[in-house]
């Protein structure tokens, strides 16, 4: 863990490893990189057409390019959980943040003469503030994780549609909607946005003793305090990032769509993010986390829900499919399902 | 010592039961209406379908764990019943037991891999969630109508208890399942095994306890209530809907966590619960009668209370321990 490596370039490019901890990335990272190679061969043999990918107007498209770009939100959270799930603890409210920044957004944005920086900024600064809140509960009341977040989950939805009147804010901004959709080197630009969270917090992570920090208060609280790492000071900044990633993602989709739907938007994300982190191989326990995975995780996720689309197959299924895959996901890291196995061997050798 | 422990033990339960009280006090003194045994009798009818679930909902957290499917097996109950009963007509009174032995056997599943595979609750159920969501779509996108007679009459049950105003069945399901938990919380070995389970479980299975088949149990026994809130669900808007009770799962440990149980595991009590359920309806009621108040405000309301009674266990827990 000590041992640093460079954030690869770009998500996919994961796949070539991380320079210094190439051996021990690549080792954690087998599983669900076998998994997802196996959905794109598949869909390699059975669906026409998905590895095309065309220049129209300077920008790519292709499957392959939507499904990076769908991604893109689940990424950001994903990025932000690891951090949070690493500390032994778990963010039930990015759903609800991202729907605050996106009300917040969409309010701004619809006054004339307000510069778009500032409307990023309020925003992300709403979003950043959720996050101390979520911290504060969590590191410094020593409230329970699930239940310290769970309160924003519930409550942080309401403000928001507080914010935005109970309704659906619509809005024309071009600067605005560049975030959701617009490209820069022909590719979507969100996926750029993926990139530099991902820089940032794989160089804190892994260039500064933060991520140290982060894995130590996962493992034991009580240790590394006594040990003089300033435990609380390093979970509210894990749950700030994630609230900050949580921002991020509620403003690409609110550019996306360009409008703030504040009941619905991030609904279920939460999920989706906890479970890209865990694919990833970031332990529910603490004390362990892979940013590269969180990625891995969250385009696995997004690879196979786009396939069971291009399939055909009635899009319900997805969920079927999901819950299936989170099993597999647990049984692969169970350490008990692993010696039952190996006793099931054992017996019939 | 052993009075005060008892004490202590019950003051999250006292202060939820006075907080309801008052509650009730301050809406009654401001709206006429509201004091009366009808409004009263709706709540309990209005919060059968959260309550249910919360009741089995409180087992899990007071053994340490989860579940996060209850709202998913609400909606895929209510519109497989309303498939069985309306496409391939089977009678309601088989259907009614097929799917809460379905249940229970869903439940048990969960259990078995949290229990046996030491797979975390959280996850396992929220595979649970999905899964249950999924065959619920899967089975049917639409709202199914459920026009059997049988489920009309059902329905229509009303116990009446004087005063003009009758019990509906789904009010006496809530009351009876609260019964039923009360019982088994309190006064069974196996009420007694999730407690010891919740407190610690290592000392749980060293003291020899059956902590393998008390967590199957206990995931079978919320499964199977939520099961039964899906029928309750079904009866009370008279269709099957598979995306009903979308995030249940939350209002119910809301109201579980507002009883005084400890997410925790080990502390709390069956009746704070219904408690818990009996405050989130009186916001909700208030709101209603205010009228002018949006419904997010029950959202930010409920999000003030949960942070109030979190703070004020953390108050009473950390007295508990300076003391000791």
């Amino acid at each position: 863990m000590a041992e640093a490596s460079t954030p690869p370039a770009t998500p996919t490019a994961a796949r070539g490893g991380t320079g210094g901890g190439l051996r021990s990335s690549l080792k954690e990272l087998v599983w669900p990189l076998v998994a997802l190679g196996g959905v794109l061969l598949f869909n390699l043999i059975f669906s026409q057409g998905f590895f095309h990918i065309e220049v129209k107007e300077g920008h790519l498209f292709g499957s392959l390019i939507d499904i990076l770009n769908r991604a893109a939100p689940v990424m950001l959270l994903g990025l932000g959980m690891t951090l949070v799930v690493a500390t032994g603890g778990v963010d039930l409210s990015v759903g609800a943040v991202m729907a605050i920044s996106g009300a917040v957004a969409a309010l701004l944005v619809k006054q004339p003469g307000m510069p778009l920086a500032a409307v990023l900024g309020i925003s992300l600064a709403a979003s950043l503030a959720a996050g101390v809140w979520n911290g504060l509960l969590v590191a410094l009341l020593d409230i329970q994780p699930m239940v310290g977040t769970l309160i924003l989950m519930v409550a942080g939805r309401g403000i928001a549609q507080l914010i935005t009147n109970g309704q659906i804010i619509t809005f024309e901004n071009k600067p605005f909607e560049f975030l959701g959709g617009g490209f820069l080197f022909g590719l979507p630009f969100t996926i750029t946005l993926v990139v530099v969270f991902y820089l940032v917090l794989g160089y804190l992570a892994r260039r500064t003793a933060f991520g140290l920090f982060v894995e130590s208060v996962g493992d034991n609280f009580e240790a590394s305090r006594l040990a003089g790492v300033n435990a609380a000071l390093v979970k509210t900044v894990a749950y700030t990032l994630c609230g900050l990633c949580a921002g991020m993602a509620g403003l690409i989709i609110t550019a996306d769509i360009k409008a703030a739907d504040s009941s619905n938007v991030g609904m279920y994300l939460e999920l989706d993010a906890i479970l890209s982190a865990v694919i990833g191989g970031t332990s529910l326990a603490g004390g362990r986390f892979n940013l590269t995975g969180a990625l891995i995780g969250a385009l696995l996720i997004q690879s196979l829900t786009t396939t069971i689309l291009t399939r055909g197959v009635p899009v319900q299924f997805t969920l079927v499919v999901k819950a299936i895959v989170i099993v597999a996901v647990c049984l692969i890291q169970s350490d008990a399902a692993r010696k039952y196995l190996l006793r099931r061997q054992g017996a019939r050798v | 010592m052993t009075r005060r422990r008892l004490n202590r033990k019950h003051i999250p339960l006292l202060a939820t039961s006075l907080v309801c009280l008052l509650l009730y006090g301050a809406a009654a003194l401001r709206y006429p209406g509201f004091a009366t045994p009808s409004v009263f009798v709706n709540l309990l009818a209005d919060n059968a379908v959260l309550g249910v679930a919360a009741l089995g909902m409180t087992f899990v957290i007071l053994s340490g764990g989860i579940d996060l499917s209850v709202g998913a097996v609400v909606g895929c109950t209510g519109i497989l019943l309303a498939t069985m009963v309306d496409r391939l007509h089977i009678h309601p009174a088989l259907a009614i037991p097929i799917l809460l032995l379905a249940g229970t056997v869903f439940g048990a599943g969960m259990g078995a891999l949290v229990r046996w595979f030491e797979l975390p609750p959280f996850l396992v159920t929220l595979a649970g969630m999905l899964l249950a969501r999924g065959i619920g779509f899967v089975t049917s996108l639409e709202s199914v109508p459920l026009e059997h007679p049988f489920l009309v009459r059902l329905a229509g049950v009303q116990l009446p208890v004087g005063g003009g105003v009758g019990l509906s069945l789904a009010a006496l399901v809530f009351l009876g399942l609260f019964a039923v938990s009360l019982h088994l919380s309190q006064y069974t070995k196996f009420g007694r095994n999730v407690y010891a389970l919740g407190g610690n479980s290592v000392s749980a299975m060293l003291m020899g306890l059956p902590c393998g088949r008390t967590t199957v149990l206990i995931y079978a026994f919320s499964t199977f209530c939520s099961t039964l809130a899906g029928i309750v669900n079904s009866l009370y808007t008279l269709s099957g809907n598979a995306s009903a009770a979308a995030g249940l799962e939350l209002d119910a440990i809301a109201a579980v966590v507002i009883g005084g149980t400890l997410l925790s595991g080990g502390v709390g009590h069956i009746a704070g619960t219904v408690m818990g359920v009996l405050i989130l309806g009186i916001i909700q009621t208030t709101i209603t009668f205010e009228g002018t108040l949006s419904s997010w405000w029950t959202k930010i309301a409920i999000g003030v209370l949960l942070l109030t009674f979190i703070l004020l266990q953390r108050f009473i827990q950390s007295r508990a321990t300076a003391k000791s």
